[in-house]
């Protein structure tokens, strides 16, 4: 294994979920406002968490497969990497869940008041 | 705080979030509930594979030791706060949005465009 490891796991996350807003022509990547706005508050509890768990040796990373970059608080580069992939994989699928079922979300603007 | 305490906390605080903070009530709606069933196939395979080969490694003074598919019970926690934290806010705002510009996006009465 080397140093590309971890990241190695994220890309095959990107590539595994990137298809639903290629091909099957969900809108996440492509709500840069909204998608930034929704991921800001959720890195930011996990960063702080991830900064915790590190301090206090709860867990840590080979470093023989990490690329050895670290962030304020010790958190490798992937780390943050990772509270980024993995939650526009979920914001993917439940776009894509929604096309594909057509099940509400809580966000349609049907006119009526909530 | 242990992994495992932190865990049950964070899966806490994302109901609280859903529910109450945001109310965004997700945890209440099916579409949640089948996305985060596909999204937990893939959870189990990168915590198993980023704890399987030991890229990431756990105190065992701090999780309960109890593993799903090589990684800590604890991660299943961590990764439903994650999920469920991300899809609330996404709705969030995207009910806001929604609700800020209906005269915009919406035909007024017979779909002819004010002048």
């Amino acid at each position: 294994m080397s140093h590309l490891a971890y990241l190695a796991v994220l890309a095959l996350v990107l590539v595994g979920s990137g298809w639903l807003e290629v091909l099957l022509g969900v809108r996440v990547w492509r709500r840069p406002r909204r998608l930034a706005l929704t991921l800001l508050p959720v890195v930011a509890v996990f960063y702080a968490w991830d900064v915790y768990a590190i301090a206090h040796g709860q867990w840590s990373f080979d470093p023989r497969r990490v690329l050895g970059v670290r962030l304020p608080g010790h958190v490798p580069v992937e780390e943050l990497a990772f509270f980024v992939v993995v939650p526009v994989a979920a914001l993917l699928t439940l776009e894509a869940v929604r096309k594909v079922r057509g099940w509400p979300v809580g966000d349609e603007d049907d006119g009526r008041p909530r | 705080m242990t992994y495992t305490a932190l865990s049950l906390t964070a899966v806490g605080f994302a109901l609280v979030l859903d529910l109450v903070l945001l109310r965004t009530r997700l945890v209440r709606r099916r579409v949640f509930w089948v996305s985060y069933a596909i999204v937990l196939a893939g959870q189990l395979v990168t915590n198993g594979v980023l704890a399987g080969t030991r890229i990431v490694r756990y105190d065992a003074a701090t999780i309960t030791g109890l593993r799903v598919a090589w990684a800590p019970v604890e991660d299943l926690g961590f990764g439903f706060s994650l999920i469920l934290q991300t899809l609330a806010w996404w709705v969030f705002w995207g009910r806001r949005s929604a609700r800020r510009a209906p005269a915009d996006v919406r035909p007024a009465g017979d779909g002819q465009p004010s002048p």
